[in-house]
C-alpha cells in the first residue's frame, strides 16, 4: 500500500494544500487506485516555509512546494511503480514541477526528537480511529485500570517535566498540590491561548493531534481528582477550534471522554471556551475569570488556582504542550524522559522557528540543544546576503539573544541568565536589517495595548516607556531619557500585579543590554 | 441589514441560550454566538442577552467591551486586516499598513463612514512562515508586497 500524507494545517492550507488534496483525490479515483494509494490529510510536517508539503509512504520521502498541477504526474508515477509489481523497492521517479524532494539528512530533520509531535503529521487528525491505532487513549486506559493517582503523580514528578507555557513550573509538583486540595469537584484547564506573536507550537499540536491533548487532560483529571475540564483557546485559531470540537465529539461518542471511562468509576468531560482577543487572558487568573464569563483581568495570587480556580474550585492549569507530554512520559517511564534533555530541563521542547531564517517551521529538539544548532544548522541561518543579529524568544515577556551568544543551550536557566525566557517556544530570528529600538518599541506598544488597566504601574508605566522609546526613535531623546528607561523599567517590573506588567520591560531591557549602541546612535547630539 | 430591535426578533439566539443553560458563566460564548448570528453586538442585542441571563446590562457591556474581537457596529463590507505579529512586523507589516492607509484613505483601526471598508490589525495568525501577511475578507495574502496589496485593493468591489 502506498500512502500520501498531505499537510492540512493552517500554514500549508493557506498555501493551497486543500486544492492539492482535492486534485490528488480526483487523480487517484480516475486511475482507480483508491485501494492501493491511501491519501491522508495530516498535521504539520515541519518545514512550513516550504509548503505545501507532501509525504510519501512507505518511502518516507518528503516533497516541498507541491501544487494541484502535480497530482496527475504523481499518481501516474505511483501507478507505473505499482504495475512493476513493487510498492517501494524502486525509488519513485517523480518530482513536483515547481517543488523538490527534501533531503531528510539535513539537520532540520536529523536534529529533531519528536515526542510531543510523534504522531503529528502521521495521522488524520479528524479520524479518531487512526489516532487510536497509534495508541491514543491507550495510556489513559492503562492508568485507569491499574494505576493509583499517587503513582501517576510520583511518575510525573520523577520525570522532571516542567510547564511549557512559559514559567517552567514543575508539573508534577503542581499536580500534587491540586490533588492535595480538599473538595470533590476539581477542574482541569488546558491553556491554549497561545498569545505570543510569532508562536504557533500549540496551534500545530491542536490541529495535528488533538486527542493527545485530551488524553493528557483526562490523565491529569484522574491524578488530581477532577471531573470536568475546559480548553481555553484563542479565537484566531479557527481551524484548531474546529478540530478540537470534532475531537471532543468523537471521543465522547467512542467512550474516551464522558462518564465511567473504560468501565471504571472515573468520568471526565471537557468543554471548549473560545477567547475573544485579549492577550492577558493567557495569564492564569485572567483566564479563569474569562472562563467564568467575566472581564479577563488578573487578580493577585495567592490564592493560587490550585486553591481557588474556576467557580472557586481547586483548578489545575497546564499548557497544551505540557499536557501533550503526559501520555508518552507515563508510557515510556519517568527515567526515559528524565534522560532526555538536561538535568534541570528534562525532555524536548517544540519551537516555532520563524522570521529572518531560510528554513522556518516547527521543530522539536531535546532541551539543551544550542541556539546555534536550531537557528544556524536546522534553520540554515539568515537569508542570502544577510546575517543573524539576534534571536527573540519568549515574545513580549522575553528578550533577545545576540548572535555572539547563540552557543547558549536552550534550557530554562541558561535563557534566564541571558535576560530572556524559554517562553512558550516562539523563536523569531532577526537579521542585520532589524532595528532593535523599533523592536523594543513594538513590544512595548503591544504590552501597552494589552494591559488590562487594573494596576497603575503596568497601565501608566507602559504608556510612559513607550513614549520614551518613540522619542528615541524620533531622535529627540537625551541620555537622561535612556537612564529614565532603565529606572522606570525596573519599577514596572517590580510593582506590577501580574506577569504581563512584570515582564513588559524585558524586551526593552534586553535590547538595551546587548544593543546599547543602537540606542546611543539615536540620541540627540549633546 | 435592518437591526432587529424587538426582543422576539432574537429568536435564533434561544437555542444558544438553552444550550448554555442561560448561565452567566457562558457569557463570552453567548456573545460569540450572538455576534455570529447577528453580525455585531447591537445595543438591543446586548440588552436582550442581559435580560435573558438575568445580568445587569453594565456587566454584559463591561465584559463585551473588554475583548477586542467583539464588534459594536455592523462590520464593513470589506474587512482589511494586517498581521502585526513579530514575524510579520520585522518583515514589513509597517509598509503594508501604510499601503492600506493610503489606498483606502483610512487610518489603522478605522471604518469608512459608509461602511464600505474597515482596516484593522491582528496579532499573529500562527502561520508566520507566510509573513508578512494580510487578510482581506477572510482571504490570506501571504508574503505580501505593498505593490501587490495595492493592486488587490483596487480590485475590491465598490
Ligand atoms: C501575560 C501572560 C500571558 C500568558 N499567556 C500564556 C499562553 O498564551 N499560553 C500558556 O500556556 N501560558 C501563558 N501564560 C502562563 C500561564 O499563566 C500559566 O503559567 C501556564 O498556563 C501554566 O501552564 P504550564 O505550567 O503547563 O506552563 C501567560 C502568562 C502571562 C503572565
Ligand atoms: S506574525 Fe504574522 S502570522 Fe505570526
Amino acid at each position: 500500500m502506498n500512502g500520501l500524507r498531505c499537510c492540512a494545517s493552517a500554514g500549508c492550507l493557506a498555501r493551497g494544500s486543500g486544492a492539492l488534496i482535492g486534485a490528488l483525490e480526483t487523480a487517484i479515483s480516475r486511475a482507480e487506485l483508491g485501494d492501493r494509494i491511501q491519501l491522508r490529510p495530516v498535521g504539520c510536517l515541519g518545514p512550513c516555509s516550504q509548503g505545501p508539503l507532501l509525504a510519501l509512504d512507505p518511502d518516507g520521502d518528503l516533497y516541498a512546494g507541491v501544487g494541484p498541477q502535480d497530482a496527475e504526474t504523481l499518481v501516474a508515477a505511483l501507478a507505473r511503480r505499482l504495475h512493476q509489481g513493487s510498492d517501494q523497492a524502486t525509488p519513485l521517479e517523480w518530482a513536483p514541477a515547481r517543488g523538490e524532494r527534501l533531503d531528510l539528512r539535513a539537520p532540520f530533520f536529523q536534529r529533531q526528537r519528536r515526542i510531543v509531535l510523534e504522531h503529528c503529521g502521521l495521522i488524520d487528525p479528524t479520524d479518531l480511529e487512526q489516532a487510536i491505532a497509534v495508541g491514543a487513549y491507550g495510556q489513559l486506559e492503562r492508568v485507569l485500570q491499574g494505576w493509583s493517582p499517587e503513582r501517576v503523580l510520583t511518575e510525573l514528578q520523577r520525570s522532571g517535566l516542567r510547564g511549557r507555557g512559559g514559567a517552567g513550573y514543575p508539573t508534577g509538583l503542581k499536580w500534587a498540590t491540586v490533588a492535595r486540595m480538599p473538595g470533590a469537584r476539581k477542574v482541569v484547564v488546558c491553556n491554549a491561548d497561545e498569545g505570543d506573536p510569532g508562536a504557533f507550537m500549540d496551534r500545530a499540536v491542536l490541529e495535528g493531534d488533538p486527542h493527545r491533548v485530551l488524553e493528557g487532560m483526562a490523565i491529569a483529571a484522574y491524578a488530581v481528582g477532577a471531573d470536568h475540564g475546559f480548553i481555553y483557546i484563542r479565537a484566531e485559531y479557527a481551524l484548531a477550534i474546529e478540530r478540537l470540537r470534532l475531537a471532543i465529539d468523537q471521543a465522547v461518542r467512542r467512550g474516551r471522554l464522558g462518564p465511567a471511562l473504560f468501565g471504571t468509576g472515573f468520568g471526565f468531560s471537557v468543554e471548549l471556551r473560545v477567547g475573544a482577543g485579549a492577550y492577558v487572558c493567557g495569564e492564569e487568573t485572567a483566564l479563569i475569570a474569562s472562563i467564568e464569563g467575566k472581564r479577563g483581568t488578573p487578580r493577585p495570587r495567592p490564592p493560587y488556582p490550585a486553591e481557588r480556580g474556576v467557580g472557586g474550585k481547586p483548578t489545575l492549569i497546564n499548557n497544551v504542550e505540557t499536557l501533550a507530554n503526559v501520555a508518552p512520559i507515563l508510557r515510556e517511564g519517568a527515567d526515559w524522559f528524565a534522560a532526555i534533555g538536561t538535568a534541570g530541563s528534562a525532555g524536548t521542547k517544540v519551537f516555532s522557528l520563524t522570521g529572518h531564517v531560510r528554513r522556518g517551521g516547527l521543530v522539536e529538539v531535546p532541551m539543551g540543544t544550542s541556539l546555534t544548532t536550531v537557528v544556524l544548522e536546522m534553520g540554515e541561518g539568515a537569508p542570502e546576503g544577510s546575517a543573524v543579529k539576534a534571536v527573540q524568544t519568549g515574545g513580549p515577556s522575553g528578550g533577545c539573544v545576540p548572535a555572539d551568544r547563540l552557543d547558549t543551550p536552550l534550557d530554562y536557566e541558561s535563557l534566564q541568565a541571558l535576560g530572556t525566557i524559554m517562553g512558550s517556544g516562539g523563536m523569531v530570528v532577526l537579521d542585520q536589517s532589524t532595528d532593535m529600538v523599533a523592536l523594543a518599541a513594538y513590544f512595548m506598544a503591544f504590552c501597552r495595548e494589552e494591559s488590562c488597566g487594573k494596576c497603575v504601574p503596568c497601565r501608566a508605566g507602559t504608556v510612559q516607556l513607550h513614549g520614551l522609546l518613540e522619542r528615541i526613535l524620533a531622535g529627540s531623546a537625551s541620555r537622561a531619557d535612556l537612564d529614565q528607561l532603565e529606572t522606570l523599567g525596573a519599577m514596572v517590573m517590580d510593582t506590577s500585579l501580574c506577569g504581563l506588567g512584570q515582564s513588559a520591560p524585558k524586551p526593552m531591557l534586553s535590547t538595551l543590554r546587548y544593543f546599547r549602541g543602537d540606542y546611543l546612535a539615536r540620541l540627540e547630539a549633546p | 441589514m435592518p437591526v432587529p430591535t424587538k426582543p422576539e426578533s432574537f429568536m435564533a439566539l434561544e437555542a444558544v441560550l438553552l444550550r448554555h443553560h442561560r448561565s452567566p458563566d457562558s457569557l463570552i460564548e453567548i456573545l460569540h454566538q450572538s455576534q455570529n448570528l447577528y453580525s455585531y453586538l447591537s445595543d438591543p442585542l446586548l440588552r436582550h442577552v442581559a435580560t435573558r441571563l438575568k445580568l445587569p446590562l453594565s456587566r454584559v457591556k463591561g465584559t463585551a467591551s473588554f475583548y477586542h474581537l467583539f464588534r459594536f457596529q455592523p462590520p464593513a463590507r470589506h474587512r482589511c486586516v494586517v498581521c502585526t505579529g513579530t514575524a510579520c512586523q520585522i518583515q514589513g507589516a509597517s509598509a503594508l499598513i501604510e499601503a492600506m492607509e493610503e489606498s483606502l484613505g483610512l487610518q489603522m483601526g478605522d471604518r469608512r463612514g459608509d461602511g464600505w471598508v474597515s482596516l484593522s490589525e491582528v496579532r499573529c495568525l500562527g502561520t508566520c512562515s507566510d509573513a508578512p501577511l494580510v487578510l482581506i475578507d477572510g482571504t490570506v495574502g501571504r508574503q505580501q508586497s505593498s505593490d501587490g496589496l495595492r493592486r488587490w485593493l483596487q480590485e475590491l468591489e465598490p
